[in-house]
């Protein structure tokens, strides 16, 4: 008897598109006919006039390379091939950071976030008749208060860049006759990105101020800001993972009249003093650690929170809790007229959603953990990153960019060769050995951060200190 | 009360010349009315350029955003600080205590203003 062999693969065949006007399960027509009308609706000569604004570098020139359609069978044995192709935590371990970690996940956030009442749902647009989706961004908007020492949190946003954006356009906008807005370079690259991207079209601009000291020094920042400062954005643990001298810097911006925006880690608040308590006018966070994997680029979660004064300002949904005609508590939206659908055109913000499910994981979450259990994960943080740092800092090729300087769960190390194919090769060994800088800071080349949270073993540290030494010994 | 003296607009201002030249504006009783529970009013700064006929406040209730237009050129003079606390001011006495801004005029006032009379046989016209 022949020995089983594995099946081939079905063959790709000629490739055929199915047009709209053939394809039984085509909802949406789009026939070059009704290209034609929808073109000189709109007053636009040809789809190519339509894509002009779109930079020609990062248009596709030929049609879409798409296969013919498979049936459910080759089609699940297609899909398990590709996401072999992504090598998860779970196949490597992970010490990768940049503003995306690998926390640990009680069963319980996964219990109750797929729930299908919760799963299911898309944002009500009749919002007060979800009185218990309110209730969780009620208790979620409670919980980013408590543990940012705000006064205000909105019912989140998409992810941590698009949200020091609005955070610096809400402190920008709370003051006259400014045109500028500082983001120390230390703050998550992606982050300042996304801010210039947002402001391509608007009044005002993002300035960087350098960090050379891989921190913002505070002369540095007092010499940066001039009459057309707005607002400083700083983040802490920075991107290098150093912490910066928050309570300082807040104090020489209010000094000097101007605004403080702070990118913070909610998993480092279970240790270091709450942003409210140090002078921060408005904090954003990516909240992705707190209950929410890692996985590829999203979904994420924007945490926003303020102080007072700027309530009025803030984008996004707000949850109020009150009572009905019978006495008794619910909840609804409120200070609605922030809103684009009462504000209109005066409206400045385009958020006017919220990160449902993903905040309901982070309620989960925080709920789950509570104070000690917040304070318990920052501290294993702390031990094991700090651990990793003096281990890796003995390994010869390999010393600290920034020795002396605190930082909590990340830390960026130089290595006497290119970081790029060091990375890939600690790969082949099994682990996710950090994040290469060049990509960002091109003199950074050699330069790696490694992030170390609460999930790492000792074993899984010394392994991957073992792996540095030998790579960097070949 | 004597409106004799008062100017009326189409969107539901009213405007006032006071003794020092200043003019008064504020919202009519029927916007008043319209609006209902009223939640906040942005007030301008003062010495900030008004243009007739564009937004110089706005005025917030539970589900819209109003516009307070301008009915002249000018600067704003004065704004009414108690309003900020308690908006609904201008629902108890929306002709007097209830002004919004004061504006030091530079040209005459926007010529689709119309008196008190008008103003209520517009109403009128509109159903209200």
């Amino acid at each position: 008897m022949a020995a089983l062999s594995p099946p081939t693969p079905l063959p790709i065949g000629e490739k055929r598109r199915i047009t709209s006007e053939e394809s039984p399960l085509s909802y949406v027509l789009n026939t070059p006919a009704d290209q034609q009308e929808m073109l000189k609706t709109i007053g636009v000569k040809s789809i190519d006039e339509l894509f002009e604004t779109i930079p020609a570098a990062v248009r596709l020139k030929k049609p879409l390379d798409i296969p013919p359609a498979l049936s459910e069978m080759p089609m699940t044995d297609e899909m398990v091939r590709l996401a072999k192709k992504n090598l998860s935590p779970d196949q490597a371990v992970c010490f990768l950071g940049g503003g995306s970690y690998d926390h640990f996940i009680p069963a319980v956030v996964d219990q109750i976030a797929g729930r299908g009442e919760f799963y299911t749902a898309y944002t009500p647009y009749q919002a007060e008749a979800s009185q218990g989706s309110l209730q969780a961004f009620f208790e979620f908007q409670t919980l980013i208060c408590q543990l940012t020492g705000m006064d205000v949190a909105n019912a989140s946003l998409y992810e941590a860049g698009s949200g020091m954006f609005e955070a610096a356009l809400m402190a920008h906008n709370s003051i006259d006759g400014k045109s500028r807005i500082l983001v120390a370079e230390s703050v998550h690259p992606e982050y300042r990105q996304t801010v210039n991207t947002y402001l391509a079209n608007l009044e005002p601009k993002a300035v960087s101020v350098p960090t050379p000291d891989g921190i913002l020094k505070p002369e540095a920042l007092v010499a940066a800001i001039d009459g057309t400062v707005s607002c400083v954005v700083v983040q802490s643990p920075n991107f290098f993972g150093n912490l910066e001298d928050v309570e300082a810097l807040a104090k020489i911006a209010h000094d000097k009249g101007v605004f403080f925006v702070l990118v913070a880690d909610p998993v480092s608040l279970g240790l270091l003093k709450r942003p409210g308590d140090c002078g921060t006018d408005i904090v954003v966070a990516e909240g992705q650690g707190l209950g929410t994997p890692m996985q590829y680029g999203g979904p994420f979660l924007g945490l926003l929170a303020c102080k007072n004064q700027f309530i009025r300002k803030i984008p996004g949904r707000l949850v109020g809790q009150t009572t009905d005609k019978n006495g008794k508590t619910c909840w609804s939206l409120t200070l609605q007229t922030r809103e684009q659908h009462i504000r209109r055109e005066k409206a400045t913000s385009n958020i006017c959603s919220n990160q449902g499910l993903i905040a309901l994981r982070a309620t989960v979450h925080l709920a789950a953990l509570g104070p000690e259990g917040m304070k318990e994960t920052a501290e294993l943080c702390v031990q094991k990153a700090h651990y990793a740092a003096s281990e890796l800092a003995k390994v010869p090729g390999i010393k600290l960019k920034h020795p002396g300087k605190p930082f909590f769960k990340e830390f960026t190390i130089e290595v006497n060769k290119p970081a790029e194919p060091l990375l890939a090769k600690l790969l082949s060994k099994g682990y996710h050995a950090g994040l290469a800088l060049g990509r960002w800071y091109p003199a950074l080349f050699n330069c790696i951060t490694v992030a170390v949270t609460e999930k790492r073993t000792k074993a899984e540290i010394d392994g991957l200190v073992a792996a540095y030494r030998e790579a960097l010994a070949g | 009360m004597n409106l004799a003296s008062y100017r009326f607009s189409p969107s539901h201002e009213w405007c006032n010349k006071e003794a020092n030249g200043n003019i008064a504006v504020g919202i009519t009783q029927h916007a008043v009315e319209m609006l209902k529970d009223l939640l906040y009013v942005q007030l301008p700064k003062v010495g900030s350029a008004t243009k007739a006929g564009e937004s110089c406040a706005e005025i917030e209730s539970v589900k819209s955003v109003g516009n307070l237009y301008a009915p002249c050129d000018g600067t704003v003079a004065e704004v009414n600080e108690a309003l900020t606390g308690d908006p609904m001011k201008i629902a108890d006495d929306p002709y007097e205590k209830g002004w919004i801004v004061k504006i030091k005029p530079t040209g005459s006032l926007a010529d689709n203003l119309m008196s008190h009379a008008d103003y209520e046989k517009l109403l009128a016209e509109e159903g209200a």
